[in-house]
């Protein structure tokens, strides 16, 4: 019981245990931050909304949207995935949920931001449903932590709606 | 102790996550700088339907190894409540359109292994030296074998 390989052994599996005990820790304590972010996302414009070659209705906006989200940041977050997403309905879907634009907060310094931005990706519904239609604006973020578990939220944004008419 | 240790930790994990694989080693660099090659992520499949902003877990026909992104598109159709799923790697330029098999444009339900609840870095890179240094586990398990030949109890 007391050879050098015994010993080694006993001492790995006690220092991995205890690396894994300061990890989980390391992760609850995500639990004791309240967070309170902010968002507000305008539609400054309708750049162009179309009706593509295969059928399908598509749209391309310019947005500004402003948050504060520096109270999601602990000491364990290595960085915040943050995206936003329209949601709306139509009569083939139940739920459509787009994603048109996403950033990567590598620290708390930039997490109070206002940007101007046209959507990164294309907004295309399956289908042309998309004249008149209402829609929310949700604004999607993903704490990664240095070690444990993520979390996620939103906030959603309700009352914006596309004209009736392609342009 | 340590291998029988971590034995019993992962079908612990299959139990509770209710996932066939419920660890994931971090292959490729698709979703820097969030996740490293050789992070491992924690996987949990629940009958939720998905949504965006998941990270999730997929396999691709004729693909042997799965593929962690991001779901950036979802549409669940009235009728059936069948959804269709587009995933993009936070460090990709354009959409996995390109990864999916020929002719599959969209993701379903069924193709996702499960979602990343959790992480920690650097621990699978135990897996990745092993799997493409093959010469790194004979050594090991030579290692052991000797270990076991030679210990006198």
């Amino acid at each position: 019981m007391h050879s050098f390989g015994y010993r080694a052994n006993a001492l790995l599996t006690f220092a991995v245990t205890i690396l894994a005990l300061m990890c989980t820790i390391g992760s609850l304590s995500d639990n004791l931050n309240t967070p309170s972010p902010s968002a507000q996302i305008e539609i400054l414009n309708i750049n162009w909304f179309q009706k593509q070659p295969h059928g399908n209705d598509e749209v391309s906006l310019t947005l500004n949207i402003t948050a504060d989200l520096q109270s999601l940041f602990t000491w364990n977050t290595k960085q915040l995935f943050i995206f936003v997403a329209a949601e709306y309905e139509t009569p083939k879907n139940a739920l459509n949920q787009v994603s048109l634009w996403d950033a990567i907060i590598p620290a708390k310094e930039f997490a109070k931001f206002s940007i101007h931005t046209s959507n990164k990706y294309r907004f295309i519904d399956q289908g042309h449903s998309l004249r008149g239609k209402e829609f929310n604006l949700t604004l999607h973020w993903h704490v990664m932590p240095k070690t444990g578990k993520m979390f996620a939220n939103k906030i959603v944004m309700s009352g914006y709606r596309l004209p009736e008419d392609y342009r | 102790m340590i291998v029988s240790s971590a034995l019993i930790i992962w079908k612990g994990l299959m139990c509770i996550t209710g996932s066939e694989s419920p660890v994931v080693v971090v292959l490729s660099e698709s979703m820097e700088p969030g996740f490293q090659r050789g992070d491992i992520l924690f996987l949990q499949m629940s009958k939720d339907p998905i949504r965006t902003g998941e990270i999730v877990v997929f396999n691709i026909q004729g693909r042997d190894i799965p593929i962690v992104h991001r779901v950036i598109e979802v549409h669940e159709q009235r009728q059936s409540g069948e959804v269709r799923i587009l995933t993009k790697g936070d460090n990709n330029d354009v959409d996995d359109r390109m990864l999916y098999a020929q002719g599959q444009f969209w993701l379903k339900q069924e193709h996702i292994m499960g979602r990343a609840v959790g992480f920690l870095p650097y621990v699978g890179w135990a897996t990745i030296i092993m799997t493409e240094k093959p010469i790194i586990k004979y050594i090991l398990i030579g290692a052991l074998g000797l270990l076991v030949i030679t210990s006198k109890d």
